[in-house]
């Protein structure tokens, strides 16, 4: 292909933003070319650049940013860095539409979906209201929404998260655009809803020859969807490859740091520790000279730090910057780059071995009441009520691992907050140590408070900003465990080295620290008390892969060291596979599945299982396989359906049973325990699929076997 | 491997690490606030005024001259001083050439200067007392009011809702002329209207700090704290308040500035702060006939009020961002 043909080509572009009345560049000497029919990945942490870009090469920054001279942005033949606003403005929308994160909040919740999207036709192609109409049902249908003529009447918030996605996919087509930028169109989505759109991305971008750009923090979903890769670090491009070159022969460290930092599902704490990158990313007012990287570079050299390198070309279309790829590319620096095989593992022990039995959550339900309306109120109607725990039993055993898995919406939350007493429960009994521990968090003694704590899902808001590190990790100390201020605070500068942070951090405030930081903090602070059960709600899920891994390795230490339980709770299935000892499955409020998290990747599963692992997206380009899609249409917990509550999505229905009649549990000799009509050695039959070679599994391991 | 290439925790003695940390806190919020250029200035000038209030009897020890013998009303306690007699030759807006009077006097011969020191007094008491008062009731019942939610949250709302659609001008000259009358000592007539104003001046910041608190109630501080049996009044202190801070100072710092002009337009209906007790805010309004002979008259009191509210301003900035530990670290 020639150049002639890219729908984009970016050359030398340089973005700055003002702040505090200083110019700071934030994106240095940026190069990307489009071509018709491709999706360009660009992936970076945050803070690495790849939103500003993106919006940058659409020539559509905030007031206070600006493209530096000397870019280049040929959209199309036309100079986009000399094309005005009101100029841009007959183009945004029309030939260049951006599908924004949150689709939400991209939609307006007051007009109608058929208005709003017709307005992008009337706006652009002078359509009559009615052919605009029509257009709109046309581009909704391609985007395979259910019903494309009814849904042109409802609002936004009546379609599900899944479904506003879609919606802002076909609003983003509908004018046929030569460029899509797309900015973490899936972060916000179920593993599940995720898959379905990233299939649909995929086929529509390639059907319609458009070009697109898009951004994630994720790996797995770049390797999914992405026919070339850009790593962004810092505001430099740091490598930019073919998907499958990049991920095979990666030559950049930060692209082979952050690859041996995502989790394959399929690895365990058992096998080996995760790698990790250590330091943090470099804030943009304040870069290192030389290599922005090379300070948490493995293999830098004095050079690193004084000379800057240059974007290189090691192959055509492979570009990278770094001083030593020309060694990285020869394999000489293999041994300092990819963990070693012999890495020990962080778990000795073998799960056979008995433990006693630390919680145990019996029947439990938890049911929110919805608000009346006047009319119900009046006439005395009850309304139906949300059945976010629906009977529950589980056993949590001494110093083990339970991750809790599900989409939202699946009750795992309510499930958590219900046994820490956040949330009362309304049926059911939970007994820690062979004592009931009553309901309201009011009525429980100082002592089983100390015994359950929690560590949160997002590390910025889990800590009170105006209280120090010292406050925050003291209180627990002095409250629950009884000591005095001199005791807490020796104590708390224990508890910081524990959690490999140094003990000064005590007098930091939170935002003087990194993400991965305040969630080291939180981790201390949900130690302090010498809990015997630690919950953990997504408390990983907001923090970037590098930091993700360590504090995943930290965990799995601080429970080696403490024999503390965990309840673990992730969307994340590799995630939690790789943490936990054992897995239940949740579903509307009851569990599905409960079994090894080994077991996880393995028939027989259960098929919202299934259909959930064979949702991942995993980090390998080349792995092809016929995934098993579900709707996106949870059913609402406020209207569960009869039966079998899954029957509505199950790719496995089998009849009128599963609509009929609950199942029963079916149990092997090991533990591992199934909620379906369908017989265990019949389901080993029809997932099948996941023992191919070329399986999530099976590639997993390969791919770790690989690094021997 | 990375992990322990991070594990270097520095030989850092805890005792001393710890024992610094409560001298340390308020140096840097000092240090910070300090920083805050305008604020600086607006401390300064806040502390000048609230000076000259102390020490209006020191500064002014002189009774107005008039018709007759008045005497000194400006000060909260009475002037210990006599009459000084070489203002007693002094007409309606003559100026001394003894230099005495700096600014002048009014309409009925009164130092101007001596009456706006001992105006500072009444204003400043009137409109930091009222404000305190009403941000004080203001934030407690709003953050209570917001964090418990609920049917607690719709009564107290109810009521906030009733107090803000009462007229409150017509009731405040009801209260003050109903029962001022009965109080004879001007200080007790003064802490009367301050009380009137808190009663009628607490609900804009309730309804501020129970928005910004059912927002900080679903935060998982707030929950972390809950689960480790954290009692509601140490939550709505320790975690709430603090966090609505900047909200409350921006809210008290606007509030002053509305006082003082609510006190002088009390004043003025004849209900407020009585002449001849000189409060900035009667000053002002007192004046109307004379603006066009003597506008001076009207300029002096109406600078002290916009200087104080603006100086207040200012501090209230700083204080903001010097308290507030996420501008910390710029």
């Amino acid at each position: 292909m020639t150049q002639q043909d890219a729908v984009l080509m970016v050359r030398d572009l340089g973005i700055s933003y003002k702040v505090n009345n200083k110019w700071i560049n934030t994106i240095r000497d940026f190069h990307v070319t489009v071509q018709p029919g491709q999706i360009v990945g660009l992936v970076g942490e945050s803070g690495s650049g790849k939103s500003t870009v993106a919006r940058g090469v659409i020539n559509y920054l905030p007031v206070n940013g600006r493209i530096e001279t000397g870019s280049y942005i040929n959209f199309m033949g036309q100079e986009l860095t000399e094309t005005n606003r009101s100029q841009m403005a007959a183009i945004w929308g029309s030939r260049l539409t951006l599908v924004p994160q949150n689709p939400g909040a991209a939609l307006n919740p007051s007009l109608r979906i058929g208005r709003q999207l017709a307005e992008v036709l009337l706006r652009h192609r002078n359509m009559e209201r009615s052919e605009a109409l029509s257009q709109v049902e046309e581009g909704l249908r391609r985007v395979n929404l259910p019903d494309p003529k009814g849904l042109l009447q409802r609002f936004p918030h009546e379609l599900s998260g899944g479904q506003q996605q879609r919606v802002v996919v076909a609003l983003a087509m509908l004018t046929s655009p030569e460029l899509i930028v797309l900015d973490e169109p899936t972060t916000a989505l179920d593993v599940t809803t995720e898959a379905v759109i990233l299939d649909l991305i995929n086929n529509l971008i390639h059907q319609e020859q458009a070009g697109a750009i898009y951004v994630s923090h994720n790996l797995g979903v770049i390797a999914q969807v992405a026919d070339a890769v850009t790593v962004l670090y810092g505001g430099e491009i740091m490598e930019s490859a073919p998907t499958p070159t990049l991920f095979a022969k990666p030559l950049h460290p930060y692209t082979i740091g952050l690859l041996n930092s995502v989790v394959t599902p399929g690895q365990t704490k058992r096998d080996s520790r995760l790698a990790s990158i250590a330091g943090r990313p470099p804030s943009p007012g304040d870069l290192p000279r030389g290599c922005v990287y090379a300070p948490r570079c493995p293999i830098a050299l004095d050079r690193c730090f004084t000379e800057h390198p240059e974007l290189d070309e090691p192959a055509a279309g492979h570009r990278v910057r770094c001083h030593r790829w020309p060694e990285i590319a020869a394999g000489e620096l293999d041994d300092d780059l990819y963990p070693a095989s012999a890495d020990e593992a962080l778990v000795e022990e073998n799960l056979q071995q008995a433990r006693s039995s630390l919680l145990r959550i019996n029947n439990l339900t938890k049911h929110f009441p919805l608000n009346r309306n006047l009319q119900e109120l009046l006439s005395g109607k009850e309304r139906p009520r949300v059945r976010a725990v629906d009977g529950i039993n589980l056993s949590v055993v001494r110093g083990r691992t339970y991750g809790l898995v599900g989409e939202s919406g699946s009750g795992k939350s309510s499930l958590s907050r219900v046994v820490i007493g956040l949330n009362e429960r309304d049926s059911g009994s939970v007994e820690l140590m062979g004592v009931e521990v009553s309901a309201s968090l009011a009525d429980r003694s100082k002592e089983q408070l100390a015994q359950i704590q929690m560590i949160f899902q997002n590390p910025q808001n889990s800590l009170n900003p105006y209280l120090t590190v010292g406050q925050a990790i003291r209180r627990p100390l002095m409250k629950l465990a009884g000591l005095n201020r001199g005791q807490a605070d020796q104590e708390v500068a224990r508890l910081l080295k524990a959690v490999r942070l140094q003990p000064a951090y005590a007098r930091r405030y939170p935002d003087e620290l990194s993400g991965g930081e305040k969630q080291r903090v939180a981790i201390a602070r949900a130690f302090a008390s010498n809990p015997e059960l630690i919950i953990a709600d997504e408390a990983v899920s907001a923090l970037d892969v590098s930091v993700q891994a360590v504090v995943l390795n930290l965990l799995a230490e601080l429970q080696e060291e403490n024999d503390t339980a965990y309840i673990f709770i992730s969307h994340d299935l590799a995630v939690v596979a790789y943490l936990a000892d054992y897995i239940a499955v949740m579903y509307l409020g009851q569990l599905f599945e409960v079994g090894y998290a080994q077991d996880l990747f393995k028939p027989p599963l259960h098929p919202y299982t299934e259909a959930l692992v064979s949702s991942i997206p995993v980090a390998d380009p080349t792995r092809q396989t016929e995934r098993i899609r579900i709707s996106d249409n949870i059913p609402s917990a406020r209207n569960l359906p009869t039966g079998c509550r899954f029957h509505t999505r199950c790719p496995h229905k089998i009849g009128a049973i599963c609509e009929d009649e609950i199942p029963p549990w079916r149990e092997d000799d090991e533990g591992h325990a199934i909620r379906c009509h369908i017989p265990l050695d019949e389901l080993v039959e029809i997932q099948d699929w996941m023992l191919a070679s070329d399986t999530i599994v099976n590639t997993a391991r390969n791919g770790l076997e690989g690094t021997d | 491997m990375a992990v322990q290439q991070q594990v270097q925790p520095q030989a850092l003695d805890a005792e001393t690490l710890l024992t610094t940390e409560e001298l340390s806190q308020f140096q840097i919020v000092w240090r910070r606030f300090r920083k805050h250029r305008l604020a600086l200035i607006g401390g300064v000038i806040v502390i000048f005024f609230v000076s000259v209030a102390l020490l209006a009897d020191v500064l002014a020890p002189t009774v107005p001259p008039g018709y007759g013998a008045i005497r000194l009303e400006g000060a909260l306690l009475p002037s210990p001083r006599a009459v000084n007699p070489a203002f007693q030759h002094l007409g309606p807006f003559e100026r001394s050439d003894q230099a005495m009077h700096i600014l002048g006097t009014d309409e009925v011969g009164r130092d101007i200067l001596a009456r706006l020191i001992h105006g500072a007094r009444v204003s400043l008491y009137v409109g930091i007392a009222a404000m305190l008062g009403g941000e004080i009731i203001g934030s407690l019942l709003g953050a209570a009011s917001g964090y418990y939610g609920g049917r607690v949250d719709a009564l107290m709302m109810r009521v906030t809702d009733f107090m803000l659609t009462l007229p409150q001008l017509p009731i405040l000259l009801v209260l003050s002329a109903a029962l001022s009358g009965r109080i004879s000592s001007e200080f007790w007539r003064i802490n009367f209207l301050i009380l009137i104003l808190v009663i009628f001046g607490w609900m804009g910041s309730a309804r501020l700090v129970r928005s910004v608190v059912l927002s900080l109630r679903e935060q998982e501080f707030t929950e972390a704290s809950k689960s480790l049996g954290a009692s509601d009044l140490r939550i709505i202190l320790r975690h709430m308040l603090p966090n609505a801070m900047s909200i409350i100072i921006v809210n008290a710092t606007l509030a002053v500035a509305g006082l003082i002009i609510v006190e002088s337009a009390l004043s003025f209906l004849g209900f407020g702060v009585q002449p001849p007790t000189p409060s900035w805010g009667n000053m002002l309004t007192r004046v109307q006939d004379y603006m066009f002979q003597n506008p001076t008259l009207a300029i002096w009191p109406g600078l002290c009020i916009f200087l104080t509210v603006l100086s207040i301003n200012f501090v209230g900035d700083g204080l903001r961002d010097a308290l507030d530990p996420r501008l910390r670290n710029e």
